[in-house]
């Protein structure tokens, strides 16, 4: 499978989603007006990917900023890996968010409390 | 006296100007924008995590400037997305507010749902966030009204609004955010 790699943007985030290694990362600034038509593309990847997903995939999210738009995919994102995870694969999440950001930290528990994978809460020291 | 915007504008919000706009809110005005106050609130010296708080609120409510204004409002201007909008800081904190056209028949329905979301404790915000969130019918434009509960839950303070008639047809209606520190 192609990975994909693209470019952080002042409005969207960096992406890095490999098949091989089954390291999926996404990173930065989360604010499009249209949020569908940036994480389409990235929720087909996961689609394909779990025909064949790798023993471990470790999911990286960094993210300063994410619109409520944004969230909704966000979640769509987790539902695929979910599919992973309840396939008997192994997914672990690991949600970065900086030191006193309670909101980012409040946000990542939101989704691990509707989604059935591990999560790690990893607080970035400013 | 007929209703201005300008005026309205000028007017609007008691305290030191951040940053004041009248016109076509665009995805660039929008993405301008919050380069322009981020960079002036950390020039500023304010703390990161007010920056945040002032951040998050904007990128919602110019948002929600971007996916509800109306497309040519008879009699008052012509073309897509007009609004207004502008930041202030005073002694209680960072206070916003937005202005848009907006038809007579959606006035009550905008008045129901921020009387709904003020009438809401802290709590029961965060749980109907996690609901709306969770809900497959919610669209990605925010038709759920995720982005005004996303204010409240942030801010933690009740929705300030005011609806100007304008004619038969239209009003003007403004929403003020409290952003407190």
């Amino acid at each position: 499978m192609e990975p994909i790699s693209i470019e952080g943007t002042p409005k969207t985030p960096t992406v890095n989603f490999d098949a091989e290694s089954g390291k999926i990362e996404v990173k930065g600034r989360s604010i499009p007006e249209n949020s569908i038509e940036f994480y389409k593309p990235l929720v087909d990847w996961l689609e394909a990917y779990a025909g064949s997903p790798a023993s471990l995939t470790e999911v990286n999210v960094q993210l300063e900023y994410f619109n409520t738009s944004s969230s909704k995919c966000i979640l769509d994102v987790f539902k695929k890996l979910e599919v992973i995870f309840k396939s008997g694969n192994e997914v672990v999440i690991n949600w970065y968010y900086e030191e006193d950001d309670e909101d980012m930290l409040e946000a990542g528990e939101d989704y691990q409390s509707i989604i059935r994978i591990p999560f790690k809460m990893i607080e970035i020291e400013e | 006296m007929a209703f201005n915007v300008n005026e309205w504008l000028t007017n609007i919000l008691k305290g030191d100007v951040v940053y004041s706009y009248v016109g076509q809110v665009s995805s660039d005005l929008i993405t301008q924008a919050l380069d322009e106050i981020e960079y002036k609130l950390e020039q500023d010296g304010v703390n990161p995590k007010m920056i945040r708080k002032v951040y998050n609120v904007l990128i919602e409510c110019l948002q929600n400037l971007f996916h509800h204004s109306l497309k040519d409002v008879e009699g008052v201007y012509e073309g897509d997305r007009f609004g207004a909008f502008k930041v202030v800081v005073n002694d209680t904190g960072y206070v916003v507010a937005t202005g848009n056209y907006v038809k007579n028949e959606i006035v009550q329905v905008l008045k129901d749902r921020i009387e709904q979301i003020n009438s809401l404790s802290r709590e029961e915000i965060k749980s109907l966030y996690k609901m709306i969130l969770n809900n497959e019918e919610f669209s990605a434009k925010g038709g759920g009204g995720l982005g005004m509960i996303d204010i409240a839950k942030r801010t933690g303070s009740r929705l300030g609004y005011e609806f100007h008639q304008i004619d038969k047809k239209y009003s003007f209606y403004n929403l003020n955010i409290y952003i407190s520190s």
